[in-house]
Protein backbone atom coordinates (compact mmCIF):
# COMPACT_ATOMS: atom_id res chain seq x y z
CA UNK A 1 0.00 0.00 0.00
CA UNK A 2 2.96 2.00 -0.03
CA UNK A 3 3.69 2.36 -3.53
CA UNK A 4 1.79 5.58 -5.57
CA UNK A 5 -1.65 4.69 -7.05
CA UNK A 6 -2.22 5.15 -10.76
CA UNK A 7 -2.70 8.66 -11.91
CA UNK A 8 -2.33 10.07 -15.44
CA UNK A 9 1.47 12.56 -15.55
CA UNK A 10 1.91 15.68 -17.10
CA UNK A 11 4.53 17.92 -17.45
CA UNK A 12 3.79 21.48 -19.40
CA UNK A 13 6.41 23.20 -20.43
CA UNK A 14 4.78 26.80 -20.29
CA UNK A 15 1.99 27.60 -17.61
CA UNK A 16 -0.42 28.43 -20.25
CA UNK A 17 -0.60 24.49 -20.64
CA UNK A 18 -0.64 23.91 -17.21
CA UNK A 19 -3.52 25.69 -15.79
CA UNK A 20 -5.47 24.25 -19.22
CA UNK A 21 -4.72 20.70 -17.50
CA UNK A 22 -5.58 22.02 -14.47
CA UNK A 23 -8.96 23.61 -15.51
CA UNK A 24 -9.77 20.22 -17.99
CA UNK A 25 -9.28 18.40 -14.81
CA UNK A 26 -10.49 20.17 -12.00
CA UNK A 27 -10.37 19.12 -8.56
CA UNK A 28 -9.65 15.39 -10.11
CA UNK A 29 -5.68 16.93 -10.58
CA UNK A 30 -3.48 17.84 -8.00
CA UNK A 31 0.07 20.02 -8.54
CA UNK A 32 3.10 18.31 -8.15
CA UNK A 33 5.88 20.77 -6.99
CA UNK A 34 8.41 19.33 -5.21
CA UNK A 35 6.02 16.10 -3.94
CA UNK A 36 7.18 15.83 -0.54
CA UNK A 37 3.87 16.18 1.18
CA UNK A 38 1.74 14.97 -2.35
CA UNK A 39 3.81 11.89 -2.54
CA UNK A 40 3.84 10.73 0.71
CA UNK A 41 0.08 11.44 1.22
CA UNK A 42 -0.51 10.03 -2.16
CA UNK A 43 1.10 6.75 -0.71
CA UNK A 44 -0.87 6.58 2.51
CA UNK A 45 -4.19 7.16 0.08
CA UNK A 46 -5.15 10.63 1.53
CA UNK A 47 -5.05 11.53 -1.95
CA UNK A 48 -6.16 9.83 -4.75
CA UNK A 49 -6.04 12.29 -8.19
CA UNK A 50 -6.79 11.46 -11.40
CA UNK A 51 -3.96 13.01 -12.64
CA UNK A 52 -0.77 15.06 -11.52
CA UNK A 53 0.32 17.81 -13.30
CA UNK A 54 4.19 18.74 -12.84
CA UNK A 55 5.41 22.56 -12.02
CA UNK A 56 8.80 21.44 -12.35
CA UNK A 57 9.46 22.95 -15.88
CA UNK A 58 7.85 26.08 -15.78
CA UNK A 59 10.38 29.35 -15.83
CA UNK A 60 7.63 30.99 -14.66
CA UNK A 61 8.18 29.42 -11.35
CA UNK A 62 11.54 29.67 -10.66
CA UNK A 63 13.58 32.47 -9.06
CA UNK A 64 13.54 35.72 -6.94
CA UNK A 65 13.33 39.17 -8.12
CA UNK A 66 13.41 43.01 -6.55
CA UNK A 67 10.19 45.17 -8.11
CA UNK A 68 11.13 49.01 -8.58
CA UNK A 69 9.28 49.84 -5.41
CA UNK A 70 11.33 47.60 -3.24
CA UNK A 71 8.75 44.71 -3.10
CA UNK A 72 10.28 41.32 -3.70
CA UNK A 73 8.51 38.45 -5.80
CA UNK A 74 9.40 35.20 -4.96
CA UNK A 75 8.46 32.20 -8.00
CA UNK A 76 6.33 29.59 -5.72
CA UNK A 77 8.87 26.81 -7.26
CA UNK A 78 11.89 28.13 -5.56
CA UNK A 79 13.17 25.29 -3.37
CA UNK A 80 13.15 25.67 0.43
CA UNK A 81 16.82 25.44 0.57
CA UNK A 82 16.84 28.35 -2.04
CA UNK A 83 14.75 30.01 0.10
CA UNK A 84 16.98 29.70 2.94
CA UNK A 85 19.95 30.77 1.32
CA UNK A 86 18.91 33.66 -0.55
CA UNK A 87 21.19 36.91 0.24
CA UNK A 88 17.83 39.07 -0.45
CA UNK A 89 15.43 37.04 2.01
CA UNK A 90 18.16 36.22 4.44
CA UNK A 91 18.71 40.17 4.78
CA UNK A 92 15.31 41.41 4.35
CA UNK A 93 13.05 39.11 5.75
CA UNK A 94 15.39 36.86 8.04
CA UNK A 95 12.07 35.09 10.08
CA UNK A 96 11.25 33.46 6.55
CA UNK A 97 14.95 32.32 5.94
CA UNK A 98 14.77 31.03 9.37
CA UNK A 99 11.31 29.53 8.50
CA UNK A 100 12.87 27.64 5.70
CA UNK A 101 15.77 26.47 6.85
CA UNK A 102 14.02 24.79 10.13
CA UNK A 103 11.51 22.93 7.90
CA UNK A 104 12.51 19.04 7.60
CA UNK A 105 15.40 17.54 6.22
CA UNK A 106 18.12 18.35 3.88
CA UNK A 107 16.69 16.18 1.49
CA UNK A 108 13.51 17.82 1.72
CA UNK A 109 14.87 21.26 1.69
CA UNK A 110 16.40 20.39 -1.75
CA UNK A 111 13.16 19.34 -3.29
CA UNK A 112 10.51 20.94 -1.34
CA UNK A 113 8.88 24.37 -2.28
CA UNK A 114 7.93 27.45 -1.27
CA UNK A 115 4.78 27.50 -2.93
CA UNK A 116 4.54 23.33 -1.89
CA UNK A 117 5.19 24.38 2.10
CA UNK A 118 2.04 27.20 1.34
CA UNK A 119 -0.11 24.67 0.38
CA UNK A 120 0.69 22.31 2.70
CA UNK A 121 -2.36 20.13 3.88
CA UNK A 122 -3.19 20.09 7.05
CA UNK A 123 -1.96 17.79 9.69
CA UNK A 124 -3.34 15.57 12.61
CA UNK A 125 -2.64 12.43 14.50
CA UNK A 126 -5.89 10.48 12.86
CA UNK A 127 -4.82 11.51 9.35
CA UNK A 128 -1.51 11.57 8.81
CA UNK A 129 -1.43 7.84 9.69
CA UNK A 130 -1.12 4.66 7.38
CA UNK A 131 -4.60 4.10 5.18
CA UNK A 132 -4.65 0.08 7.15
CA UNK A 133 -4.40 2.19 10.50
CA UNK A 134 -7.53 5.02 9.28
CA UNK A 135 -9.56 2.14 8.05
CA UNK A 136 -8.92 -0.18 11.19
CA UNK A 137 -10.55 3.20 13.29
CA UNK A 138 -13.34 3.95 10.63
CA UNK A 139 -11.73 6.43 9.29
CA UNK A 140 -12.22 9.97 10.26
CA UNK A 141 -13.67 13.26 8.97
CA UNK A 142 -10.76 14.99 6.79
CA UNK A 143 -11.05 11.37 4.46
CA UNK A 144 -13.43 8.59 3.95
CA UNK A 145 -15.14 8.87 7.54
CA UNK A 146 -17.64 11.04 9.58
CA UNK A 147 -16.35 11.55 12.63
CA UNK A 148 -13.63 13.69 14.31
CA UNK A 149 -11.51 11.36 16.52
CA UNK A 150 -9.81 14.80 18.04
CA UNK A 151 -13.28 16.09 18.92
CA UNK A 152 -15.98 13.25 18.33
CA UNK A 153 -18.56 16.27 18.69
CA UNK A 154 -17.22 18.48 16.54
CA UNK A 155 -18.90 19.54 12.81
CA UNK A 156 -15.72 20.57 11.55
CA UNK A 157 -12.49 19.11 10.72
CA UNK A 158 -9.91 20.58 13.16
CA UNK A 159 -6.61 19.05 11.60
CA UNK A 160 -3.78 21.93 12.06
CA UNK A 161 -2.03 24.33 9.74
CA UNK A 162 1.57 22.62 9.68
CA UNK A 163 3.23 25.13 7.37
CA UNK A 164 6.30 26.86 8.56
CA UNK A 165 5.97 29.55 6.23
CA UNK A 166 2.76 30.28 6.36
CA UNK A 167 2.40 32.08 9.29
CA UNK A 168 5.66 34.27 8.46
CA UNK A 169 4.29 35.09 5.30
CA UNK A 170 1.03 36.11 7.16
CA UNK A 171 3.24 38.44 9.76
CA UNK A 172 5.17 40.10 6.51
CA UNK A 173 1.84 41.00 4.96
CA UNK A 174 2.54 38.83 1.88
CA UNK A 175 -0.06 38.33 -1.22
CA UNK A 176 -0.05 35.77 -3.25
CA UNK A 177 -0.81 35.69 -7.06
CA UNK A 178 -3.01 32.54 -8.02
CA UNK A 179 -3.14 31.71 -11.97
CA UNK A 180 -5.86 30.43 -13.79
CA UNK A 181 -7.35 29.72 -17.07
CA UNK A 182 -7.58 33.05 -18.84
CA UNK A 183 -7.43 35.16 -15.32
CA UNK A 184 -5.32 35.57 -12.01
CA UNK A 185 -5.82 37.36 -8.49
CA UNK A 186 -3.94 38.31 -6.22
CA UNK A 187 -4.69 37.48 -2.20
CA UNK A 188 -3.42 38.62 0.94
CA UNK A 189 -1.91 35.58 2.72
CA UNK A 190 -4.02 36.68 5.51
CA UNK A 191 -6.88 35.51 3.52
CA UNK A 192 -5.62 32.69 1.63
CA UNK A 193 -5.91 30.35 4.82
CA UNK A 194 -9.23 29.09 5.69
CA UNK A 195 -10.46 28.07 9.81
CA UNK A 196 -11.26 24.55 7.84
CA UNK A 197 -9.46 21.38 9.03
CA UNK A 198 -10.66 20.13 4.86
CA UNK A 199 -10.72 23.05 2.61
CA UNK A 200 -7.86 25.19 4.67
CA UNK A 201 -7.10 27.05 1.08
CA UNK A 202 -9.10 30.13 -0.40
CA UNK A 203 -8.03 28.59 -3.56
CA UNK A 204 -9.78 26.42 -6.03
CA UNK A 205 -8.23 23.13 -7.50
CA UNK A 206 -8.24 24.96 -11.10
CA UNK A 207 -5.78 27.54 -9.78
CA UNK A 208 -2.10 27.61 -9.32
CA UNK A 209 -0.26 29.80 -6.55
CA UNK A 210 2.68 30.86 -9.01
CA UNK A 211 4.00 33.35 -6.89
CA UNK A 212 4.58 35.32 -3.74
CA UNK A 213 5.33 39.15 -3.50
CA UNK A 214 6.44 40.82 -0.16
CA UNK A 215 6.18 44.33 0.66
CA UNK A 216 9.49 46.44 1.89
CA UNK A 217 10.36 45.32 4.94
CA UNK A 218 10.30 49.50 5.62
CA UNK A 219 12.71 49.15 8.92
CA UNK A 220 11.36 46.27 10.38
CA UNK A 221 12.55 43.25 12.37
CA UNK A 222 11.73 39.67 11.63
CA UNK A 223 12.13 36.24 13.31
CA UNK A 224 10.63 32.74 13.55
CA UNK A 225 10.80 30.57 16.36
CA UNK A 226 9.68 26.78 16.35
CA UNK A 227 8.62 24.07 18.76
CA UNK A 228 9.03 20.48 17.70
CA UNK A 229 10.49 17.13 19.39
CA UNK A 230 13.15 17.04 17.64
CA UNK A 231 16.03 19.26 16.11
CA UNK A 232 14.76 18.46 12.84
CA UNK A 233 12.64 16.99 10.64
CA UNK A 234 9.49 17.43 12.73
CA UNK A 235 6.82 19.52 11.42
CA UNK A 236 5.90 22.92 13.89
CA UNK A 237 3.87 21.97 16.86
CA UNK A 238 3.93 25.51 17.35
CA UNK A 239 5.35 28.41 15.16
CA UNK A 240 5.54 32.32 16.50
CA UNK A 241 6.55 35.04 13.63
CA UNK A 242 6.73 38.33 15.06
CA UNK A 243 7.91 41.47 13.02
CA UNK A 244 8.47 44.85 14.82
CA UNK A 245 9.26 48.40 13.81
CA UNK A 246 11.44 49.88 16.76
CA UNK A 247 12.29 53.57 15.95
CA UNK A 248 15.69 54.68 17.04
CA UNK A 249 14.05 56.42 20.36
CA UNK A 250 12.50 52.95 21.41
CA UNK A 251 9.35 53.34 20.41
CA UNK A 252 7.57 50.85 18.87
CA UNK A 253 5.88 52.15 15.21
CA UNK A 254 5.01 49.01 13.74
CA UNK A 255 4.15 44.95 14.97
CA UNK A 256 2.37 41.96 13.78
CA UNK A 257 2.99 38.71 15.69
CA UNK A 258 1.22 35.24 14.20
CA UNK A 259 0.77 31.75 15.82
CA UNK A 260 1.21 28.70 13.44
CA UNK A 261 0.32 25.39 14.13
CA UNK A 262 -2.33 25.83 16.68
CA UNK A 263 -5.14 25.72 14.90
CA UNK A 264 -6.27 25.24 11.20
CA UNK A 265 -4.73 28.50 9.72
CA UNK A 266 -2.05 30.80 11.20
CA UNK A 267 -3.57 32.76 13.64
CA UNK A 268 -2.94 36.73 13.86
CA UNK A 269 -2.59 38.06 17.40
CA UNK A 270 -3.59 42.05 16.97
CA UNK A 271 -5.04 42.20 19.75
CA UNK A 272 -1.08 41.61 21.61
CA UNK A 273 0.67 42.96 18.76
CA UNK A 274 -1.31 46.25 19.69
CA UNK A 275 -0.27 46.50 22.78
CA UNK A 276 3.22 47.55 21.50
CA UNK A 277 2.37 50.31 19.21
CA UNK A 278 3.30 53.67 20.09
CA UNK A 279 5.46 51.74 23.52
CA UNK A 280 8.80 51.14 24.44
CA UNK A 281 9.44 47.61 23.95
CA UNK A 282 10.17 47.32 27.79
CA UNK A 283 10.30 43.06 29.25
CA UNK A 284 7.36 43.97 31.71
CA UNK A 285 5.30 45.11 28.35
CA UNK A 286 6.48 42.06 26.23
CA UNK A 287 5.26 39.73 29.22
CA UNK A 288 1.78 41.00 29.14
CA UNK A 289 1.82 41.48 25.39
CA UNK A 290 3.03 36.99 25.24
CA UNK A 291 0.07 36.53 27.79
CA UNK A 292 -2.27 38.22 25.11
CA UNK A 293 -1.02 36.36 22.25
CA UNK A 294 -1.25 32.79 23.80
CA UNK A 295 -5.02 33.41 24.30
CA UNK A 296 -5.26 32.63 20.43
CA UNK A 297 -3.56 29.28 21.11
CA UNK A 298 -6.45 26.57 22.07
CA UNK A 299 -3.95 23.12 21.18
CA UNK A 300 -5.95 20.10 20.77
CA UNK A 301 -4.74 16.41 21.24
CA UNK A 302 -4.13 16.39 17.68
CA UNK A 303 -0.47 16.65 17.61
CA UNK A 304 2.87 15.76 19.54
CA UNK A 305 3.40 16.65 22.93
CA UNK A 306 0.45 16.95 25.83
CA UNK A 307 -1.54 20.50 24.66
CA UNK A 308 -1.53 22.05 28.53
CA UNK A 309 2.52 22.22 27.49
CA UNK A 310 2.05 23.84 23.78
CA UNK A 311 -0.45 25.84 25.34
CA UNK A 312 2.35 26.69 28.26
CA UNK A 313 5.02 27.21 25.29
CA UNK A 314 2.75 29.78 23.28
CA UNK A 315 3.56 32.48 25.86
CA UNK A 316 6.99 31.41 26.02
CA UNK A 317 7.74 31.88 22.26
CA UNK A 318 5.69 34.93 21.82
CA UNK A 319 8.43 36.23 25.04
CA UNK A 320 11.23 35.53 23.61
CA UNK A 321 10.71 36.10 19.97
CA UNK A 322 9.63 39.72 20.89
CA UNK A 323 12.62 39.59 23.38
CA UNK A 324 14.88 38.93 20.39
CA UNK A 325 13.37 41.75 18.04
CA UNK A 326 13.58 44.19 21.27
CA UNK A 327 17.63 44.32 21.54
CA UNK B 1 -0.93 -1.58 -18.66
CA UNK B 2 -0.23 1.65 -17.99
CA UNK B 3 1.90 3.55 -20.70
CA UNK B 4 5.51 3.53 -20.04
CA UNK B 5 7.48 7.11 -20.33
CA UNK B 6 10.88 6.74 -22.04
CA UNK B 7 13.18 9.08 -19.73
CA UNK B 8 16.78 9.81 -20.57
CA UNK B 9 19.31 10.75 -17.98
CA UNK B 10 22.52 10.44 -16.26
CA UNK B 11 23.44 8.03 -13.79
CA UNK B 12 26.74 7.83 -11.88
CA UNK B 13 27.98 9.91 -15.42
CA UNK B 14 27.03 7.46 -17.60
CA UNK B 15 23.91 8.24 -19.77
CA UNK B 16 21.31 6.04 -18.89
CA UNK B 17 17.58 5.94 -20.45
CA UNK B 18 14.51 3.44 -19.28
CA UNK B 19 11.09 3.03 -19.54
CA UNK B 20 8.51 3.61 -16.15
CA UNK B 21 5.31 4.07 -15.42
CA UNK B 22 4.67 7.63 -13.68
CA UNK B 23 3.74 5.78 -10.36
CA UNK B 24 6.56 4.32 -10.45
CA UNK B 25 9.61 6.55 -7.90
CA UNK B 26 13.50 7.25 -8.90
CA UNK B 27 13.96 4.29 -6.27
CA UNK B 28 11.93 1.82 -7.75
CA UNK B 29 13.56 2.80 -11.27
CA UNK B 30 17.06 2.65 -9.44
CA UNK B 31 16.26 -0.91 -7.68
CA UNK B 32 13.94 -2.85 -9.90
CA UNK B 33 14.25 -1.32 -13.58
CA UNK B 34 18.03 -0.62 -13.64
CA UNK B 35 19.58 -3.12 -10.98
CA UNK B 36 20.93 -0.37 -8.87
CA UNK B 37 20.06 -1.86 -5.71
CA UNK B 38 22.90 0.05 -3.27
CA UNK B 39 19.92 2.49 -2.36
CA UNK B 40 18.18 1.39 0.02
CA UNK B 41 13.86 1.65 0.38
CA UNK B 42 13.02 2.53 3.97
CA UNK B 43 10.13 4.69 4.76
CA UNK B 44 9.21 5.47 1.86
CA UNK B 45 7.78 8.98 3.10
CA UNK B 46 10.64 11.39 3.08
CA UNK B 47 11.83 10.52 6.81
CA UNK B 48 14.43 8.02 7.20
CA UNK B 49 17.21 8.82 4.20
CA UNK B 50 17.65 5.17 3.15
CA UNK B 51 16.73 6.16 -0.31
CA UNK B 52 19.07 9.13 -0.83
CA UNK B 53 20.41 10.03 -4.28
CA UNK B 54 21.76 13.13 -5.33
CA UNK B 55 20.17 15.15 -7.94
CA UNK B 56 21.92 17.50 -10.19
CA UNK B 57 24.14 17.93 -6.85
CA UNK B 58 21.70 18.18 -4.05
CA UNK B 59 21.39 15.21 -1.85
CA UNK B 60 17.12 13.97 -2.39
CA UNK B 61 15.01 11.36 -1.42
CA UNK B 62 14.35 8.70 -4.21
CA UNK B 63 11.67 7.60 -2.95
CA UNK B 64 10.00 11.23 -3.52
CA UNK B 65 10.75 11.69 -6.52
CA UNK B 66 9.28 10.55 -9.85
CA UNK B 67 11.48 8.19 -12.26
CA UNK B 68 10.02 10.69 -14.89
CA UNK B 69 10.65 13.58 -12.96
CA UNK B 70 14.43 12.14 -13.17
CA UNK B 71 14.69 13.13 -17.43
CA UNK B 72 17.64 15.34 -17.67
CA UNK B 73 19.20 15.06 -14.71
CA UNK B 74 22.34 14.21 -13.04
CA UNK B 75 21.89 10.91 -10.30
CA UNK B 76 24.86 9.87 -8.33
CA UNK B 77 24.35 6.93 -6.56
CA UNK B 78 26.46 5.25 -3.63
CA UNK B 79 27.36 3.20 -6.83
CA UNK B 80 28.93 5.47 -7.73
CA UNK B 81 31.44 6.46 -5.03
CA UNK B 82 34.39 3.46 -5.48
CA UNK B 83 36.77 4.01 -8.66
CA UNK B 84 36.97 0.56 -9.63
CA UNK B 85 38.92 -1.86 -6.61
CA UNK B 86 39.25 1.67 -4.66
CA UNK B 87 37.43 2.33 -2.38
CA UNK B 88 35.96 6.32 -1.76
CA UNK B 89 37.56 7.72 1.20
CA UNK B 90 34.04 8.06 3.18
CA UNK B 91 33.65 4.41 2.22
CA UNK B 92 37.19 3.78 4.01
CA UNK B 93 36.50 6.12 6.79
CA UNK B 94 33.11 4.22 7.56
CA UNK B 95 35.26 0.65 7.49
CA UNK B 96 37.86 2.20 9.53
CA UNK B 97 35.73 3.85 12.41
CA UNK B 98 33.19 0.50 12.22
CA UNK B 99 30.71 3.46 11.48
CA UNK B 100 27.51 1.09 10.64
CA UNK B 101 25.97 -1.88 12.27
CA UNK B 102 23.28 -3.04 10.09
CA UNK B 103 23.97 -1.35 6.93
CA UNK B 104 20.98 -0.19 5.82
CA UNK B 105 20.94 3.42 6.42
CA UNK B 106 24.33 3.57 5.50
CA UNK B 107 24.10 3.84 1.65
CA UNK B 108 22.43 6.80 2.37
CA UNK B 109 24.61 8.24 4.90
CA UNK B 110 27.62 7.89 2.57
CA UNK B 111 25.56 9.94 -0.11
CA UNK B 112 24.50 12.28 1.58
CA UNK B 113 28.12 13.01 3.28
CA UNK B 114 29.47 13.03 -0.42
CA UNK B 115 26.98 15.89 -1.33
CA UNK B 116 28.50 17.61 1.87
CA UNK B 117 31.88 17.60 1.46
CA UNK B 118 31.50 18.13 -2.16
CA UNK B 119 29.87 21.43 -1.08
CA UNK B 120 31.62 21.98 2.25
CA UNK B 121 35.28 20.06 2.17
CA UNK B 122 35.90 21.41 5.18
CA UNK B 123 33.14 20.90 7.54
CA UNK B 124 32.85 21.16 11.30
CA UNK B 125 31.33 18.33 13.35
CA UNK B 126 28.34 20.65 13.66
CA UNK B 127 27.98 21.15 9.74
CA UNK B 128 28.04 17.70 9.74
CA UNK B 129 25.43 16.90 12.35
CA UNK B 130 23.35 19.36 10.08
CA UNK B 131 24.09 17.99 6.70
CA UNK B 132 23.31 15.01 7.63
CA UNK B 133 20.45 15.22 9.49
CA UNK B 134 18.40 13.77 7.06
CA UNK B 135 19.68 9.99 7.61
CA UNK B 136 18.54 8.19 10.38
CA UNK B 137 20.18 4.90 12.31
CA UNK B 138 18.47 2.88 14.22
CA UNK B 139 21.42 1.08 15.62
CA UNK B 140 22.13 4.46 16.92
CA UNK B 141 25.81 4.95 15.77
CA UNK B 142 25.83 8.24 14.82
CA UNK B 143 29.07 9.77 17.02
CA UNK B 144 31.20 7.30 14.62
CA UNK B 145 29.64 8.24 11.20
CA UNK B 146 30.54 11.89 11.92
CA UNK B 147 33.46 10.95 13.02
CA UNK B 148 34.22 8.91 9.90
CA UNK B 149 32.80 11.83 7.66
CA UNK B 150 35.15 14.39 9.61
CA UNK B 151 38.20 12.12 9.00
CA UNK B 152 37.50 11.55 5.50
CA UNK B 153 37.31 15.47 5.13
CA UNK B 154 40.52 15.41 6.53
CA UNK B 155 42.07 12.98 4.20
CA UNK B 156 40.34 14.19 1.17
CA UNK B 157 41.90 17.52 1.77
CA UNK B 158 45.24 16.14 2.59
CA UNK B 159 45.42 16.39 6.63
Amino acid sequence: MMRLPPFRYFAPATLPEAVKVLADYGPAAMVLAGGTDLLPNMKRRQFTPQALVSVQQLKELRGIRETENGSVIISAGITLHELAAHPLIVSRYPALAQAAALISTPQIRNTGTLGGNVCLDTRCNYYNQSYSWRKALGFCLKKDGDICWVAPGSAKCLAISSSDTAPVLVSLGATFLLVRQGSERLVPAVDFFRDDGINYLNKDPEELLTEVHLPPPQGTRSTYLKLRRRGSFDFPVLGVAAVLRIEPDGVCTAAKIVLGAAACKPRVADNAADMLIGQKVTQALITLVAQEAAKLAKPLDNTDFAYGYRKRMAEVFVRQALTKLAE
Amino acid sequence: MANKVHVETTLNGEAVEFLCEPRQSLLEVLRDVLGFTGTKEGCLTGDCGACSVILDGRISCSCLVLGVEAQGKNIQTVEGLAQADKLHPLQQKFLEHAALQCGICTPGFLVAAKALLDRNPNPTEHEVRYGLAGNLCRCTGYDKIVRAVLDAAAVMQGR
